[in-house]
């Protein structure tokens, strides 16, 4: 294998976001004694309410208002979105909002703060998330054979 | 006030390192479980980024006995391994391997202003909707008194 400075800037570009995330879910923490799981977060502002709508919202604003500024530091940074169809789109979403609603977090609140807390019930999710999200693309792009 | 402001500034935060780790564009997350074609590692370096700087921190942060602006760390009580946990992370994996979104993700999409980010968005939150519902009918004590949701 040629290991090529661009991968290895890719890399290092993907480290550097991955610590920005941990950065962001630590001072959560640190400052509110919260868990960065954005679907916890977004459920609690879902019947039934959480009384404390407020942080939650402003943390959903926080992530629109990077997701702005976005296309100034990475170019394309929402490639693949626009050619998924909605056929896809709608199952998918249902599905992961369900999921996650289901499993108690997501990959942010099991696959990030819950592997850091060396929780087993967050390492069991992330494992199972990862291989049903291996295994459905396989399906998709290999049996089926069809890509977006 | 000085915790909405301290979480906008993290949701901020959030956002620009999962564009930067690539985690906003679906079709780097197809690519990265996608591990028998044209595999693409580099949401791997992501999560070990994300929790290299939030692992050490978490121990540090729980040493003290209070957060810095809160009353009391709210952290996850639930412990059981079950069938709910397993379910849930099976149909959250089916769905992130079609659209390769993920709820952080989707929610920074909007600002994209694709109207698929959108559709991807009013349905994550349907099925978000309906497992609280499931869960307020299942068992109504537990979900009356304020509880951590995540993990």
């Amino acid at each position: 294998m040629v290991i090529e400075p661009m991968s290895v800037w890719i890399a290092i570009q993907a480290l550097l976001g991955g610590g920005l995330i941990g950065a962001a879910a630590a001072a959560l923490l640190l400052f509110n004694g919260r868990i960065a799981g954005v679907s916890g977060i977004v459920g609690g502002l879902l019947p039934p309410r959480q009384p404390d709508a407020a942080w939650r919202v402003l943390f959903v604003v926080g992530l629109l208002v990077g997701g702005l500024c976005l296309g100034r530091l990475v170019s394309d940074p929402f490639e693949g979105l626009a050619r998924t169809p909605a056929l896809v789109l709608v199952p998918a979403g249902l599905l992961v909002g369900f999921g996650a609603g289901l499993g108690g977090g997501c990959t942010s609140g099991h696959g990030v703060c819950g592997i850091s807390r060396l929780s087993p019930r967050s390492m069991l999710a992330t494992a199972v998330f990862m291989l049903a999200g291996g295994a459905t693309v396989f399906v998709v792009r290999h049996l089926v054979g069809v890509a977006w | 006030m000085v915790r909405s402001v301290v979480a906008f500034a993290c949701g901020v935060g959030f956002a620009l390192g999962l564009g930067l780790g690539g985690m906003t564009q679906p079709s780097r997350v197809l690519a990265f479980l996608d591990v028998s074609g044209d595999w693409d590692p580099r949401l791997a370096f992501v999560m070990c980024g994300a929790i290299a700087v939030y692992a050490p921190i978490y121990r540090l942060a729980l040493r003290r006995a209070v957060p810095l602006c809160a009353p009391a760390f709210d952290l996850p009580t639930r412990r059981s391994i079950d069938t709910r946990l397993v379910v849930g992370a099976l149909l959250f994996g089916i769905g992130w391997g079609l659209a390769g979104l993920c709820p952080g993700p989707a929610l920074t999409s909007l600002a994209s202003g694709e109207p698929a980010a959108v559709l991807f968005v009013a349905a994550m939150l349907a099925g978000l909707g309906l497992a609280r519902q499931r869960r307020t009918a299942a068992a109504p004590v537990a979900v009356a008194g304020r509880q951590t949701e995540t993990a």
